[in-house]
């Protein structure tokens, strides 16, 4: 059989039609794309696509299986050091990750690993398919996981199949943290991550939503109850915002509240739903990040006539996704580069009408290596906006910190480890993903919640 | 989900929930609230612990019909769920023993002006409690809060019952009769509490007033309840609910609250088959 050497392209909705739904937006491979895709792994010996991979997915031999056929094979085989396959084919930026170190990516073009990642993980997805799964035992020592981002998830599953009971404590009324309520339905769609938690539910992780640790229970209130050991995978889910006169206008938005409105509350299904949003004939979308791309991408599908980036460096600096700055721009989103905002203006009712935004031109390299921005003087002008969303990050959310002084942050109010394992201040206490590194990504929170795993099996087995 | 273990309609369109949630009910203090997703397609909204009762896991609510989400609430019934209900949330009061104490609460807000009345009746304060209403059959809480007061006033914008007015011009009489008043507390529509606040400011009474921002989340992941006082941006639902009320910007909040009218009206109309404006 000739192997194939070109890359399967996978197939996506038309950017005509998918700028008008929020459903997902690249569609999967089909079997036989699969067949073909998987064909071009040399299945090297030694794997150096492994190293790329924050959670060390063992590739080439989940793809071997792909080849054979053996879809439910290939599932397992990622899971047990991905648990959840689905999402990391979908989000991982694997052009930095597994992709950017396979062998091929020398010569033309790297084995599309994400894509068959994606395509196994959705075939296991099913409960028929998931027979090949890991066995568990319920065991008797109790772990507390508080979040249900990737990370807490990732925990919580392998302490699960180490034997541990695992309930997961999540503050929202859905389990997935950034996963449910940050990226849109049209890149991750949300029975994905339900079916992933499904999965969790059936190794026997229990799930308490609505529980606020640090309101409606203290952490001294887990150990009381008699749980071994506690992970915190509290992200980073306090919003920035840049202190300009004008910025609490209505229809002034943070990325967070846009998008949890959006995906959390299902406001693209208003009235069906009854959480609102203001829809925006013109949406401007502060930042250039993955959030910022996501937010305008949203903008757009809710109909604006102008959905647009408003960033202060240039095209190169943008940090979102390389595959969604396309998306982004085969869909219609205008970018406005080198401008910053200075002040919103609104109307009588107090709504946002204007942004005075100032020209910038690009100076000497900061500490990040990037061209720093610099104000252009008297370049001041007036854009007209019916809508605003602020992307510009978020921090650590102090509810559970501020009431436990035990656990140490540092001066961004990030929690402080002292180990590989995310071993906190406080005895019994592990933390990993955006709480420990700040705003990150979805398979880095997952290897610090392995970690975190591996670390509390040691820990509990100490005492 | 959360059982309802009582629901008593109290008042035109104000009902009283007792719903059993055991955590929420052994962490709760005044001035705490919980947030509630009654369905699967409904809003998160923002609902005051007006009591508790630690001992048998209840916690007491009192829920005004305003709009979609909460006509959807009132017809829910005993033995019924709610789907979803995280708390307590926000920062409990601050109440210490100041002196003489002047509660006011305008229409549900009487309902949550009540665990601080009594809280600060238990402090060993002089409390004088002000309740407004709209009319005779928008009453509640009459006797609750007369055993936590030491004056008890009732007023009615139409003069249905008890004495004839606002709840700002039983204010300025007890002001005018010289008392020395060390703290105020205002709980009620925005409206209400800026003239309150007004008021207090000229007589510098330090006042406190619980703001109704919007909220989605409630545990400070959104910034939709954000609100200006002294100038500085906070979030209701974490830095709040109270604050310092004569450092609030009561017009930002005013513009604010008022910032989905259209799409709650035709929410409402989706929901009752009425027209919210003419309702009631
Ligand atoms: C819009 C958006 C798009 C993104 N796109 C990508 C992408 O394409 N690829 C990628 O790799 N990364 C992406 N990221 C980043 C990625 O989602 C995060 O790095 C990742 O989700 C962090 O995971 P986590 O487990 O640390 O926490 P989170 O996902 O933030 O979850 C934390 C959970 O903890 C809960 N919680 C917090 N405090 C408490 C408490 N006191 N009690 C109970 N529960 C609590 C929260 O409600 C939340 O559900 C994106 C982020 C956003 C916001
Ligand atoms: C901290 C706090 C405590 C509260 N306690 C009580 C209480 O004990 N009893 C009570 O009856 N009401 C209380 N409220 C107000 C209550 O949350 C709103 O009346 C309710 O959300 C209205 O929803 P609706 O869909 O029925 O009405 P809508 O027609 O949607 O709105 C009517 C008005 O309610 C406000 N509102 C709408 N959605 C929200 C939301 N998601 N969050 C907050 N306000 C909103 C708006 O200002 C609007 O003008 C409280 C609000 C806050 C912020
Ligand atoms: S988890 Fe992410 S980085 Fe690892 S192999 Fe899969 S797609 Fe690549
Ligand atoms: S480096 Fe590339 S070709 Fe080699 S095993 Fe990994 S994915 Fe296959
Ligand atoms: S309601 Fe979301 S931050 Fe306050």
């Amino acid at each position: 059989m000739a192997k194939n050497k070109i890359r399967i392209e996978m197939p996506k909705q038309s950017a005509e039609s998918r700028s008008k739904n929020f459903e997902e937006v690249a569609l999967g491979y089909t079997e036989e794309m699969a067949l073909l895709e998987a064909e071009r792994c040399l299945e090297c010996k030694d794997p150096v696509c492994i190293e790329g991979c924050p959670v060390n997915v063992q590739i080439p031999s989940f793809i071997k299986y792909i080849k054979e056929k053996k879809y439910a094979e290939a599932a397992a085989k990622i899971k047990e050091t991905n648990s959840l396959p689905s999402v990391c084919g979908r989000v991982c930026p694997q052009e930095e990750q597994c992709e950017a170190k396979c062998i091929l990516s020398k010569a033309g073009k790297p084995v599309a690993i994400g894509r068959l990642e994606r395509f196994a993980g959705d075939f296991a997805l099913d409960e028929k398919t998931r027979t090949c799964a890991v066995k568990f035992k319920a065991g008797k020592n109790s772990v507390a996981v508080v979040g249900s981002g990737p990370g807490g998830l990732t925990c919580a599953a392998d302490l699960a199949i180490k034997g541990y009971d695992v309930t997961i404590y999540e503050a929202l009324h859905e389990a997935g943290g950034v996963l449910v309520y940050g990226i849109p339905e049209f890149r991750l769609p949300k029975s994905i991550v339900k079916a992933e938690v499904e999965y969790l539910k059936s190794i026997g992780v229990k799930f308490q939503m609505n529980v606020v640790i640090g309101k409606t229970m203290s952490l001294h209130d887990l150990f009381d109850e008699g749980f071994k050991a506690v992970y915190l995978g509290l992200g980073a889910g306090l919003p920035k915002f840049m202190n300009l006169p004008g910025e609490n206008l209505l229809s002034i938005y943070s990325a967070n509240e846009y998008l949890t409105r959006t995906n959390l509350m299902k406001a693209y299904k208003f009235p069906e739903y009854d959480t609102p949003i203001k829809k925006g004939n013109k949406v401007a979308v502060i930042g250039g990040g993955n959030v910022a791309m996501d937010a305008v991408r949203s903008a757009l599908r809710y109909g604006a006539n102008q959905a647009m980036i408003i960033y202060r460096r240039s095209k190169e600096e943008l940090p979102a996704r390389k595959e969604e700055i396309e998306n982004a721009e085969e869909e219609g989103v205008k970018f406005h580069f080198l401008v910053n905002p200075l002040e919103f203006i609104g109307d009588d009712d107090g709504f946002v009408k204007h942004i005075k935004l100032q020209k910038m031109e690009l100076g000497e390299p900061d500490s990040s290596g990037r061209r720093k921005p610099v104000p252009i003087k008297g370049s001041e002008f007036l854009f007209d906006v019916d809508v605003v969303v602020v992307a510009i990050g978020q921090t650590a959310n102090p509810v559970l910190l501020e009431v436990t002084p035990e656990i140490k942050t540092n001066k961004w109010g990030n929690i402080e480890i002292f180990n590989e394992y995310g071993q906190t201040s406080m005895k019994g206490v592990f933390a990993g993903g955006d709480i420990v590194t700040g705003e990150a990504t979805v398979i880095q929170a997952m290897g610090a919640g392995k970690k975190s795993a591996e670390g509390i099996d040691l820990f509990i087995k100490s005492l | 989900m959360t059982l309802i273990i009582e629901k008593e309609t109290h008042a035109r369109n104000i009902h009283k929930f007792v719903i059993k949630s055991p955590l929420i009910a052994r962490h709760a203090k005044p001035g705490q609230f919980v947030v509630i997703r009654a369905f699967e397609k409904s809003e998160r909204i923002p609902i005051t612990i007006c009591d508790k009762d630690a001992k048998n896991g209840t916690i007491t609510l009192y829920i005004q019909e305003v709009g979609a989400s909460t006509a959807r609430i009132a017809g829910l019934k005993e033995g019924e769920n709610f789907l979803d209900i995280a708390g307590p949330l926000g920062r409990p009061a601050h109440i210490t023993k100041v002196g003489k104490v002047i509660t006011i609460g305008g229409g549900v807000g009487s309902a949550i002006t009540y665990p601080e009345t009594k809280a600060y009746k238990e402090s060993g304060n002089y409390v004088i409690s002000i309740m407004g209403f709209r009319s005779k059959d928008h009453v509640i809480l009459e006797d609750e809060m007369k055993v936590v007061s030491d004056e008890a006033y009732i007023t009615t914008d139409d003069g249905s019952y008890k004495e004839k007015g606002f709840v700002t011009d039983k204010l300025r009489e007890i002001i005018k009769r010289g008392d020395k008043i060390d703290e105020v507390l205002v709980i009620g529509p925005a409206i209400m509490m800026k003239v309150v606040s007004d008021i207090t400011k000229e007589h510098k009474i330090k006042t406190i007033a619980s703001l109704n921002s919007i909220m989605v989340d409630g545990t400070g992941m959104c910034g939709a309840c954000r609100v200006e006082v002294g100038g500085k941006t906070k979030f209701a639902c974490v830095d709040g609910p109270e604050f310092d009320a004569h450092q609030v910007d009561f017009d930002l909040l005013l513009k604010r609250i008022a910032m989905y009218a259209d799409e709650e009206k035709e929410s409402y109309e989706k929901i009752t088959g009425k027209d919210k404006d003419g309702k009631e």
